[in-house]
């Protein structure tokens, strides 16, 4: 304290120093901007593309929700299709059966349901090694894929059909073209990308950070480890959660497929081309994924999930850090385009 | 009742011929490998294509199927897997998941799509009578043959200098190393013969497991539950769960049809948080 | 004087070998207490089991008379109990700053707000830069941890448990292999700790510990074997024969 006196300019400087820097994280980069004017300038751009732009942007919700758990967390999953397909089968009920019409509040409801049963299934996953989380997780998607097909509530293996959804707020009726599904999936994905981005830009998000790199400092700092574990696996299932109720609300049809392994590999496959750990990856990695898909399916129908392995296999070979290594030039070019650009508009204002 | 049981043991037994080799790489290796199943897939494909398009022998065609898919297992080691070994499991899970995605379209495209039957000679087929139990005769070759293996198994890693060597190289590759044990080698030798037995067990078994392209796909939670609820510290283990799930999934399938395979990933994961290190291992430390 | 921190026949057995056998520590309000003994004697062992890491195979733990056995271990960091670690815990993606930062808002019940932006509470700020300058780490604390040469590091690890502003400070070995500059920061800010804050010190410098303790133990074989004034344990023959004669020999 005394010292802070004598100092006390230096250490003023220090502060704000320090807050500069810590505020700059969590600035808009001009390429973030960039990208979501690109998103929304996709409504107009490819209006008859609205169907596949739909998928995509429900794939990336789902790969941001993988990437909360993976990127920020460091919690391995292969079964996060559990959280989607519940998601998916929750909506298809809430409409099949009347219980909540308005598309937005069932999607909340939906979400909700999946909060509560990612809370409960993430106790599961608080002990135990990697290995031991990709099983569980595993086992708990196939447990509930087995339920979802013996019940008979859920039409078992045919699906859950016969869904016809309201109007979005009473007013915007879903069309064969899909254009209003587009802008309610990519509204949803924006408004839950921002909450993302809150959160980990938060002392919460920042406290998932150090408990990835060392659990056990982590502790020893006072942080209640498996509480922020509890926490942030309950928040990724409910954003699984409402990317699978979107899927079945734009599509009006929710089936077993909801919940295969196979998605449950895709979205790991879509974070692990995008990157993890800055939010962006899901995105573009579901983006990538859907275009690759296309043009594969194009080249050799029905074959394009060898493609789809060679990638795996040569991004491992390769390594993850060797390939994000060669975008690092580019992003320390935008930290620097950003704080031009943000020290510009303070310089003027 | 009994033939249930009988059957429930040939299909136990046929998961610890082609999950033993998936438990000592695991255990052993500290690899996951997802793609284990593509290996007994394999076994099956060339029993297939050896005995109904080529007319070899159906019992010629066993020992073929258990060296060419160890030499399959042998080229995929030296030029694949060797570079995953020290990755994390998150990266050696994304890597397998690729090369059984890999597989499975290409068996896919070579063979298409539908369901394989092999030819089975017409001493296999049928039943023989034993004290009144109906016991399937291609179901008594299985256990004969899974059963001479696993003792010969027990022994090759407990009694041979070969088994020593693999548990030096892998307590400790560094050492093992300065002792003129050649490291690499040990891990190849291992690796050819886990999926030349999967494929084995993929030859024996394509008649009672099903075989279709899907097939690394369909089994890969039965190999992985087999290894889990067993543990992988003693090949004792494993060869207990699988007759367990084996009789279980019988039984279950012919007495509770409603609930399906609920019970067994249930029991998966009951195990996987109650004892991690898996239910018969004694490594049960903490 | 009042006791804060006491073991009772604290033990911990892994498998077959027996790491702390019997010890009953009993530890002063504002002491300065000094942990020594051969390598493997235990000491690190006694450190996490004090503070969670491990849980004892027998025994108790008081803190101020209350018992914290069964406590898990981020609760004893809230009741002031604070450690550093032989080899560096640190958070290699993060940097000083952040380390500090979380450990401050942790403290101060902020670090598990998810709506608020890090770095947007003044007093978390001020207090983590206030440490960071103080262990002459603030033209660093941009940097990501892992690429800070050792001797700064080091200092990490001795900040972040000071962030913690503990009333009982475990400091296991804090000037093992630090350059010089950098061992005459840690033990300037050791030494400036108030009066109150209790510390139990593990060093193998001698006279270190000698000069910093009011009160020695020596471990050997997770045995309790003597315990005393500095000038006690210093004349006592048997810690002659036994700690001396291992540090002769290494
Ligand atoms: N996690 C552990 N598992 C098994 N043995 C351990 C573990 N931690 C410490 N030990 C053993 O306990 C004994 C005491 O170790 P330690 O407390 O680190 O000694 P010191 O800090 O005095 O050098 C040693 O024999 C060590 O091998
Ligand atoms: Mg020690």
């Amino acid at each position: 304290m005394m010292a802070a006196e004598e100092s006390g300019d230096a250490s003023r400087t220090l502060v704000a120093q320090a807050n500069a820097a810590l505020a700059a994280r969590a600035r808009w980069s001009p390429l973030e901007i960039a990208f979501w004017l690109a998103a929304a300038a996709s409504i107009f751009l490819f209006p008859t593309k609205h169907l596949i732009l739909t998928e995509i942007a429900i794939l990336g919700l789902f790969a941001l929700s993988l990437d909360l758990l993976l990127g920020y967390a460091g919690i391995v999953s292969l079964g996060h299709a559990a959280f989607f397909g519940f998601g998916a089968y929750a909506a298809g009920l809430l409409a099949k059966y009347h219980v909540v019409n308005e598309p937005v509040l069932a999607l909340l409801a939906s979400g909700i349901a999946t909060m509560l049963l990612g809370f409960v299934t993430s106790f599961l996953v608080l002990r135990g090694s990697d290995l031991t989380r990709l099983m569980v997780t595993l086992g708990v998607a196939l447990v509930l894929r087995e339920i979802a097909n013996r019940l008979e509530i859920t039409g078992g293996a045919d699906g859950l059909q016969g869904i016809v959804m309201d109007p979005i707020l009473g007013r915007f009726s879903f069309d064969i073209y899909g254009h209003v599904a587009y802008v309610y999936s990519l509204i949803m994905l924006f408004a839950l990308f921002l909450v993302a981005r809150r959160i980990v830009n938060s002392p919460f998000g920042l406290s998932l950070r150090s408990l990835k790199g060392n659990p056990l400092r982590a502790a020893a700092i006072g942080i209640h480890v498996n509480g922020r574990l509890v926490a942030i696996y309950t928040i990724a299932a409910g954003y699984a959660g409402i990317a699978g109720a979107l899927l079945t609300q734009t599509t009006q049809f929710a089936s077993l497929s909801v919940l295969d392994f196979e998605r449950s590999a895709d979205v790991l496959l879509i974070l692990i081309i995008g990157g993890t750990g800055y939010l962006y990856g899901g995105l573009i990695g579901a983006v990538l994924f859907k275009l690759m898909q296309d043009w594969l399916a194009n080249l050799t129908p029905q074959y394009w999930q060898f493609w789809i392995g060679l990638i795996l296999v040569i991004i491992v070979l390769v390594g993850r850090d060797r390939i994000t290594r060669t975008t690092d030039p580019i992003r320390a070019l935008v930290q620097r385009a950003t704080d031009r650009v943000w020290s510009g508009v303070r310089g003027s204002g | 009742m009994l033939t249930i049981l009988f059957d429930g043991i040939a299909y136990g037994m046929l998961l610890f011929v082609v999950a033993c080799g998936l438990a000592v790489t695991l255990g052993l290796m500290n690899l996951v490998n997802l793609a284990h199943g593509a290996f007994a897939m394999a076994g099956g494909y060339i029993t297939v294509v050896l005995v109904n398009r080529l007319g070899v022998p159906f019992l010629a065609s066993l020992p073929l199927a258990f060296l060419l898919t160890a030499a399959i297992g042998v080229v995929l080691e030296r030029t694949l897997y060797v570079h995953v070994y020290a990755k994390s499991h998150l990266e050696q899970v994304l890597f397998t998941i690729g090369l059984v995605f890999m597989s499975v379209a290409a068996v896919d495209y070579i063979m298409g799509s539908q369901q394989q039957f092999v030819r089975l000679p017409g001493y296999l087929q049928g039943q023989i009578n034993v004290m009144g139990v109906g016991i399937g005769r291609y179901r008594l070759l299985i256990i004969a043959i899974c059963g001479l293996l696993t003792i010969a198994l027990q022994f090759a890693l407990a009694g041979t200098r070969f088994g020593s060597r693999l548990r030096a190289a892998v307590d400790d590759e560094r050492v093992a190393r300065g002792l003129g044990i050649n490291v690499n080698v040990v891990f190849a030798v291992t690796f050819a013969v886990g999926s030349g037995l999967a494929g084995l067990g993929g030859a024996l078994g394509a008649e009672i497991l099903g075989l279709d392209p899907t097939f690394p796909l369909k089994f890969m939670i039965y190999f992985l539950i087999v290894v889990t609820v067993g543990g992988t510290s003693s090949i004792t283990g494993p060869f207990v769960a699988s007759l367990l799930l084996g009789i279980a999934d019988v039984a279950g399938k012919y007495y509770v049809p409603s609930l399906g395979a609920f019970v067994i990933y249930t029991v998966m994961i009951v195990v996987l948080i109650w004892r991690p290190q898996g239910l018969f291992s004694r490594a049960a430390s903490r | 004087m009042a006791l804060v921190l006491q073991t009772v026949d604290l033990q911990k057995r892994f498998g077959g070998i027996v790491a702390t056998n019997d010890v009953s520590l009993s530890i002063e309000k504002g002491a300065r207490h000094a942990l020594i003994g051969p390598n493997g004697a235990g000491k690190t062992t006694v450190i996490n089991l004090l503070t969670g890491v491990l849980r004892p195979t027998g025994g108790r733990i008081l803190l101020e008379g209350e018992d914290i056995t069964d406590l898990e271990a981020h609760k004893r960091v809230h009741l002031g109990i604070a450690r550093t670690f032989q080899i560096n815990q640190l958070f290699p993606d993060l940097t000083p700053l952040e380390t500090i930062g979380l450990a401050v808002s942790e403290r101060l019940g902020m670090g598990g707000q998810w709506w608020r932006l890090v770095g947007s509470k003044s007093a978390v700020v001020e207090q983590a830069v206030e440490v960071l300058d103080r262990f002459h780490l603030a033209d660093v604390m941009h940097e990501r941890t892992a690429t800070l040469p050792y001797g700064k590091q080091r200092l990490v690890e001795i900040a972040l448990a000071i962030a913690c502003r503990p009333n009982v400070l475990l400091l296991d070995e804090p000037a093992a292999g630090v350059p010089e500059a950098e061992r005459h920061d840690i033990l300037a800010a050791v030494a400036a700790l108030p009066k109150d804050v209790t510390v139990l010190l593990i060093e193998h410098d001698m006279d270190l510990v000698f000069s910093f303790a009011d009160r020695i133990s020596v471990l050997v074989n997770g045995e309790l074997f003597v315990e005393g004034a500095p000038e006690d344990v210093a004349r006592d023959p048997r810690v002659k024969a036994v700690y001396l004669g291992e540090e002769a020999d290494a």
